[in-house]
């Protein structure tokens, strides 16, 4: 059905366009402390449309079953609908089917690696998971500009395999040290963690140096690709990742999932994490036998209706057309960051205006602290987020505790963007500065 | 007056700017103890130190701190540093609960100016249930400190 989009397909998007499609978007449409409201924060999370909530309840209305088990009809149901998601929102990222985990987040997938390692550390797995065992003088590497869902899982297994953990340092202004990865990265490393674009900063990696990086010396590539999926293509064959991470809530889909991809024979050879129902074929009291992957990983009744509208929410993005939504996307960082640049006493952090980057903005307001500075804004109906946006070791390398961050999604237009501008510029006035 | 405006009283901004008790000072040799308190959302930190009188029955003889944080938080600081010398620590512990209340009434408690005194410019922050705790980041760490302090 295509009349049940408020834009035709494959629509460039414009202020024009925007307008048209926040009609999905009811929360949009509302007033906060007596203004409309200004929704900059869907880099920590995103709305869901009316299509995606009607996608979950219809799911629940018709279908709700326990998948993998079960031959009535229901249960057949909601097998095809659970297993027809996964390969949607796998094929979003040019994944197959069988090289996607559901998790409950990113978080989750990133620990599942994490973890997974450690048990092959452990000689759990076998010959073949022995690729992925790490111990002393073994490294893993990771950047000081992770979010730290992507330094924590890191830290652990180095403390439980007695490998050590290193990180790619940041040039002035936020951005990886490219030069210095090359140091960094050693014969010695086993896998390599980055992010594809910075939650903070909105800074885009040269994925394509960094699998080369960790090629040249055998490492695992691992990409925090949470604020990439949700707002650009992304083709994980071609950047050649061995795994990735994202978020559905990130993109227009509802909180509880998440997603690992990894490379099928990887995914095989792994050891699983968490255990339990679902993921076995044969249980004695002593020892289980694993489903092939993804299953493997998947222990316990799964969210089922999630996964529906997660896929119904990927329908959406395709329905624009991924490349449109980076456009906007790209238009919207620009004139965040030229517009912030613009105001006194205001500092663009991350890459400069007039350059590449992700549709956010975070800043440091000289002499107002960021939490003073969000509340002022929500007076105005402006959400931002304030504080660190879990990257402390970022902002440490910035000099600054915490950053004000404006990020913007499909449903933003450039008012919102002006408005924002606008009141910032009243920020410092209001503090007596 | 509007919400925002309640919530940053002149009181507030002035103390967020002219900070009492900024800078740890040495105890010399006094009964003293220092708390460091954090605040996890946010990334607000304050280190600071009461230091009591050697009397049988000590009083505050000065709070000082170093941190890092929002105006209310800072601002906090600065009129505790101001109010506590000369305090019992047991009138130290009634004015923080008194704070305390205040600022957890979610607005329904009516400040005592004669009893909080400046602090009683807080009152507004009741009304932002996640600025709560940013106002009691330096207090609870006074509240811990004076508490070791006096063992
Ligand atoms: C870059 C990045 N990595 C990881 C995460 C963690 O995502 P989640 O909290 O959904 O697991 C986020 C979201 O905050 C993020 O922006």
């Amino acid at each position: 059905m295509s009349n049940k989009y408020s834009i035709p397909a494959n629509t460039e998007l414009t202020n024009e366009a925007v307008k048209a499609l926040r009609a999905d978007f009811p929360i949009l449409n509302q007033q906060v402390n007596d203004h409309d409201l200004v929704y900059l924060d869907s880099g920590a999370t995103s709305h869901n449309p009316l299509q995606v909530l009607d996608a979950e309840r219809e799911y629940y209305l018709y279908n709700n079953s326990a998948v993998h088990r079960g031959a009535h009809t229901l249960a057949v149901e909601a097998t095809d609908a659970f297993e027809d998601a996964r390969a949607t929102v796998a094929s979003f990222i040019g994944a197959r089917e069988n090289e996607l985990v559901w998790t409950s987040n990113a978080t989750e997938a990133l620990n599942l690696i994490a973890y997974s390692f450690g048990n092959a550390s452990q000689g759990l797995g076998g010959e073949a998971a022995r690729q992925f065992a790490l111990t002393e003088g073994d490294e893993i590497v990771t950047t000081e500009l992770e979010h730290h869902a992507n330094i924590i899982p890191w830290q652990i297994l180095a403390q439980r395999t007695g490998a050590t953990l290193k990180h790619i340092p940041l040039r002035e202004d936020g951005t990886i040290d490219y030069e210095a990865a090359e140091k960094v990265v050693t014969e010695r490393t086993k896998i390599l963690a980055f992010t594809h674009v910075s939650n903070v900063l909105g800074a885009i990696t040269d994925v394509d140096f960094m699998v080369k990086l960790a090629r040249k010396v055998g490492a695992f590539a691992v990409l925090d690709a949470c604020q990439s999926v949700p707002h650009m293509p992304v083709d994980v064959k071609a950047l050649d990742v061995d795994f990735a991470a994202f978020s559905a809530h990130k993109m227009l889909a509802p909180t509880g999932m998440g997603a690992l991809y990894g490379k099928n024979e990887l995914l095989e050879a792994m050891p699983a994490f968490l255990t339990g129902g679902s993921m076995i074929t044969k249980v004695t009291m002593t020892e289980a036998q694993w489903m092939p992957a993804p299953i493997k990983f998947e222990a316990g009744t799964q969210r089922i209706s999630q996964a529906v509208a997660w896929a119904e929410a990927v329908r959406y993005l395709q329905h624009i057309g991924m490349e449109n939504v980076h456009a906007w996307e790209s238009k919207l960082g620009a004139r965040l960051a030229e517009g912030v640049s613009s105001v006194e006493g205001v500092r663009l952090l991350g890459p400069a205006a007039g350059t590449e980057r992700a549709g956010m903005a975070a800043i440091h307001v000289d002499g107002v602290h960021p939490h003073d500075v969000g509340q002022l804004l929500d007076t105005q109906g402006i959400a931002v987020r304030v504080g660190h946006h879990c990257a402390q070791p970022l902002h440490r390398a910035l000099g600054i505790t915490a950053s004000t961050r404006a990020s913007a999604y499909i449903y933003n237009t450039t008012d919102d963007v002006d408005r924002f501008i606008e009141a910032l510029g009243g920020v410092r006035a209001y503090f007596g500065l | 007056m509007s919400a925002l405006d309640q919530l940053y009283q002149q009181i507030i901004l002035d103390h967020s700017k002219q900070r009492n008790g900024e800078g740890l000072q040495d105890a010399h040799g006094l009964p003293s103890a220092d708390n460091h308190q954090y605040n996890p959302t946010c990334g607000d930190e304050i280190n600071l130190r009461v230091t009591l009188t050697d009397e049988s029955e000590p009083k505050v003889k000065e709070i000082s701190w170093e941190g890092d944080g929002c105006s209310i938080s800072m601002a906090a600081a600065s009129v505790l540093s101001e109010m506590a010398p000369g305090m019992t620590t047991a009138e130290l512990q009634s004015l923080v609960d008194d704070f305390r209340e205040m600022l957890r009434s979610r607005g329904k408690i009516e400040p005592d100016e004669e009893v909080l005194g400046d602090a009683a410019a807080f009152a507004g922050v009741a009304k932002f249930v996640a600025r709560v705790k940013c106002a009691m980041l330096g207090w609870v760490a006074a509240e811990e400190a004076a508490k070791e302090a006096a063992l």
